[in-house]
């Protein structure tokens, strides 16, 4: 889909796809017919204009080859039976919202893994082709077909139901928007923005405390972008970055919802690192930085949402707030859990924080053992250069 | 996340091999192929390889600004590496679970070893 009409489209694509899957079933099948659909409005409306209704002529297309179709597959073994009980579905009285948010839940259905329910999430809500998708995640585009094509069929029996939280489905997303969150990477221009594709979903999810937590942090992250890395690519560590690079706009709709969502709703993890995110936006300098605050904030993650990562930025901003001595004391004491003992950020904290108490001899082999435990580029890079 | 599973062969197990009835190889051969069905199936196979014999090497070394290839075969080497999977799964232990079906695990050696990213880290 390009082209002036794609916006509309691809806003339509998984409304339309989420009604007939409700009326007819079979996912595989249904989205075959929205596409097609999609195909038709494509070279139709440009010539003749943009129907009033354009979701109600989308169903009723897609509707219709679905019904083509099923009676071309049931001919072959029943004739023409019962074919004619099938009626298109009347398109009118359905809020799309609630069914954009059962196409969510069925493409992070449970029974699928995580690459796949990002794949199937992409191409069905999110509207993007299979080459678009395999270029954004590096792999051949036969691997990203296989993996919707075996989701499809995982699904194709699941029943559509309105309850479940959204858990599921917001975790994808953020995996969507780690995965675009990326340092500099081979042939950008051919790599779809992901990170702008996890944003746009999610502002399609209903309201609620985590979804708006989780729209406001990646909000907050992205706008950093622009100086998270230096002209030749290199990384940026957070306390160097210019300021005044980081979107303004982003920080601003981020801090908002942030600030709502804490004070409307019960707290939860996604909340929680927005608020750290956005404690860091609020900063004009790294110097000026409310670390007690970012402490708290961490003390509370750790309460709800524990993990090797939280306990380290734990232990960094205590550092920032009590000094380095009780940090590493804390890091000592966080050593013994066996989720952190094989963490490569053990090491990086560690020499961070004897870098601070001054221990610089001390802190160089700790940045070397980090940069060699570290799958990430950059960041070895950057304790390359601190070694 | 990405992986390669690289597969060594050694002289030994080269000559175990030569050793095996075309029976036993073709045992061997379909273990490949199906494990190449289950993971093209599974949407986690990125690419894989099998390397030509390793005599066809060749190595090139820039010394002082000076150019020097050197064909095989290479008398030292004890492990040779004889094809290698790329898979993008979902984590390391089911990686190693892939790596496990590999034939050559009980002739030579198989490693996985996670692929460099471009990710970001939080500070």
């Amino acid at each position: 889909m390009t082209g002036p009409l794609e916006p509309l489209l691809r806003d339509l694509a998984p409304r339309v796809l989420a009604i007939l899957v409700r009326h007819h079933g079979d996912f595989a099948a249904c989205e075959d017919a929205v596409q097609e659909a999609l195909l038709a409005a494509a070279t139709q409306w440009p010539e003749q204009g943009v129907p009033d209704n354009p979701k109600a002529w989308l169903v009723t297309v897609a509707s219709r080859r679905r019904v083509e179709a099923w009676r071309q597959d049931t001919a072959r073994t029943r004739r023409e039976h019962t074919a004619f009980t099938l009626t298109p579905p009347d398109p009118d009285p359905v809020p799309g919202v609630d069914d954009t948010l059962t196409l969510f839940r069925l493409c992070c259905h449970p029974a699928l893994t995580p690459p796949s329910q990002v794949a199937l999430t992409l191409r069905a809500v999110g509207g993007l082709t299979t080459a678009e998708i395999a270029r954004a995640f590096l792999v051949p585009e036969a691997t990203i077909a296989q993996r919707i094509s075996r989701a499809k069929q995982r699904v194709k029996g699941a029943t559509f139901t309105p309850s479940g939280d959204l858990d599921a489905v917001r975790h994808v997303l953020y995996l969507i928007f780690t995965e675009g969150h990326t340092a500099s990477s081979g042939d950008r221009l051919h790599r779809v923005d992901l990170t702008a594709e996890a944003i746009r979903l999610t502002r399609l999810l209903p309201h609620d405390g985590e979804t708006d937590g989780l729209l406001a942090l990646m909000l907050l992250t992205d706008a950093r972008r622009p100086a998270r890395t230096t002209p030749d690519g290199a990384l940026v560590p957070l306390t160097d970055q210019d300021r005044t690079l980081w979107n303004a706009d982003a920080i601003a709709e981020g801090t908002a919802l942030v600030h709502h969502a804490l004070s409307t709703h019960p707290v939860g993890p996604y909340q929680l690192q927005a608020a750290i995110a956005a404690v860091h936006a609020e900063a004009p300098t790294a110097a000026d930085t409310d670390w007690p605050q970012v402490l708290t904030l961490y003390d509370l993650l750790h309460a709800i949402a524990p993990g090797p990562m939280v306990t380290l930025n734990r232990i960094v901003a205590q550092a920032m707030v009590d000094g380095p001595d009780p940090a590493l004391k804390a890091l000592d004491q966080a050593e013994h859990d066996p989720a952190l003992k094989a963490h490569h950020r053990l090491h990086a904290v560690r020499a961070h924080l004897l870098d601070l108490a001054g221990r610089h001899d001390e802190a160089r082999p700790h940045y070397a053992r980090a940069a060699t435990l570290t799958r990430s580029l950059p960041e070895r890079r950057y304790l390359h250069s601190r070694a | 996340m990405k992986y390669v599973i690289l597969i060594y062969g050694n002289p030994e197990s080269r000559a175990i091999w030569d050793t095996l009835s075309a029976e036993e190889r073709a045992r061997g051969l379909r273990d490949y192929e199906r494990l190449n069905e289950d993971l093209a199936d599974s949407g986690e196979l990125v690419v894989t390889e099998a390397l030509a014999d390793h005599a066809q090497t060749k190595r090139l070394v820039v010394r002082d600004g000076q150019r020097t290839t050197t064909d095989g075969p290479f008398a030292e080497a004890k492990e040779l590496l004889a094809g290698f999977y790329l898979v993008d799964c979902e984590n390391v232990e089911r990686a190693v679970e892939i790596a496990w079906r590999v034939p050559e695990a009980q002739l030579g050696l198989v490693e996985v070893r996670p692929v460099m990213t471009l990710d970001d880290f939080l500070p």
